[in-house]
């Protein structure tokens, strides 16, 4: 029962930031640039937030060494989204490196 | 073109996104159901909150047994860069009906957003409503697809796999072009750092914390800039 209120809780607030403005453009004429400028600056946060802890902890203690194979995995594939901005490549390319160092001994 | 082209055009143009999509989805599944999910939940919250991340960070922290309040606040900050894709992909609803534009507003996440904002941008005659749509048909229904499929047969894939590392990796592609300035760079390390060393937070709040940090220091960066 109370995850259910979780799910509505979750969906309502995501609903209503997806609608924001959306829905205020008919009455705004245009988002004003310093809140577009703040907005900006969520992704990068919120993304970096919960990718850095999935690559340099392990088991919730800090493992920033040539032998943490995600870290490694992780490294090459945030250089394969630099250079091609492709989703799919850096997926594939982030996990042949895991499963390729899971090989070595 | 007629409005039914337009709708293929944007099913066709999320093709190559798809193959990311179904396995983000059907980690969401998997992992939910071990995390105390049932398979009716999961599959509505997918339906609703519709945002793999925010989906993932929620049912992460309902296994580690945080506060229920604090579990649907994460999914909710995680959700918070909608806002902006709401902004900028506004103007383009302008002309549609009000309750066209409240229908859109469920589907807008990144890959909907990005594939029409970009064909919008390029192409005046599209019409609006019918090829969002057909993006949005396209990657709503593979999503759902993959959640139940990771609700039904999660449990029965190898652990070996490690697909559980799909998800930071979809993050990452993300994240990178995400950062293309001075202000952002901080906002991103800031962010990442104080999630690394707030990760035994109480309540589990690590996560909103540090996206918090990481708008607070790119603000004070962007506005000390702007001072000189």
């Amino acid at each position: 029962m109370s995850l259910w209120l979780v799910v509505l809780a979750a969906a309502a607030g995501t609903y209503a930031l997806r609608v924001s403005f959306i829905a205020l453009l008919g009455r705004l004429d245009d988002v004003p640039p310093r809140v577009e400028r703040v907005l900006s600056y969520v992704p990068p946060a919120v993304l970096a937030a919960l990718v850095l802890p999935e690559l340099v902890l392990s088991d919730a203690v800090l493992a920033v060494s040539l032998g943490n194979d995600r870290l490694l995995a992780g490294a090459i594939a945030a250089v394969v989204a630099w250079r091609t901005e492709d989703m799919l490549a850096t997926v594939a390319v982030g996990m042949g490196v895991l499963y390729a160092l899971s090989l070595v001994p | 073109m007629s409005q039914r082209e337009d709708f293929v055009a944007g099913v066709w143009d999320t093709f190559p996104t798809l193959p990311a999509n179904i396995p983000f989805g059907f980690v969401v599944g998997a992992a939910a159901v071990q995390a105390g999910f049932s398979g009716v939940q999961i599959v509505a919250m997918s339906a609703t909150v519709f945002g793999g991340a925010s989906q993932l960070a929620a049912i992460d922290l309902l296994a580690s047994n945080a506060p229920l309040a604090v579990v649907a606040l994460t999914a909710v900050v995680v959700n918070l860069r909608y806002t902006m894709y709401s902004a900028a992909i506004a103007p383009h609803f302008r002309r549609l009906s009000e309750r066209w534009r409240l229908v859109c507003a469920q589907f807008l996440l990144d890959t909907t957003f990005a594939i029409s904002v970009t064909e919008f941008e390029r192409n005046e005659d599209t019409d609006r409503l019918a090829y969002y749509l057909g993006t949005a048909a396209a990657v709503y229904v593979t999503y759902l697809a993959g959640t139940v499929a990771g609700v039904v047969f999660g449990d029965r894939m190898p652990g070996g796999l490690q697909l559980d590392f799909a998800v930071p990796l979809l993050f990452l592609a993300l994240l990178v072009p995400s950062i293309s300035d001075e202000p952002t760079a901080v906002a991103a390390t800031v962010g990442g750092f104080v999630a690394v060393v707030a990760v035994g937070a109480p309540m589990n709040l690590g996560i909103i914390v540090a996206g918090l940090s990481g708008v607070t220091a790119a603000v004070l960066v962007s506005e000390m800039g702007v001072g000189q």
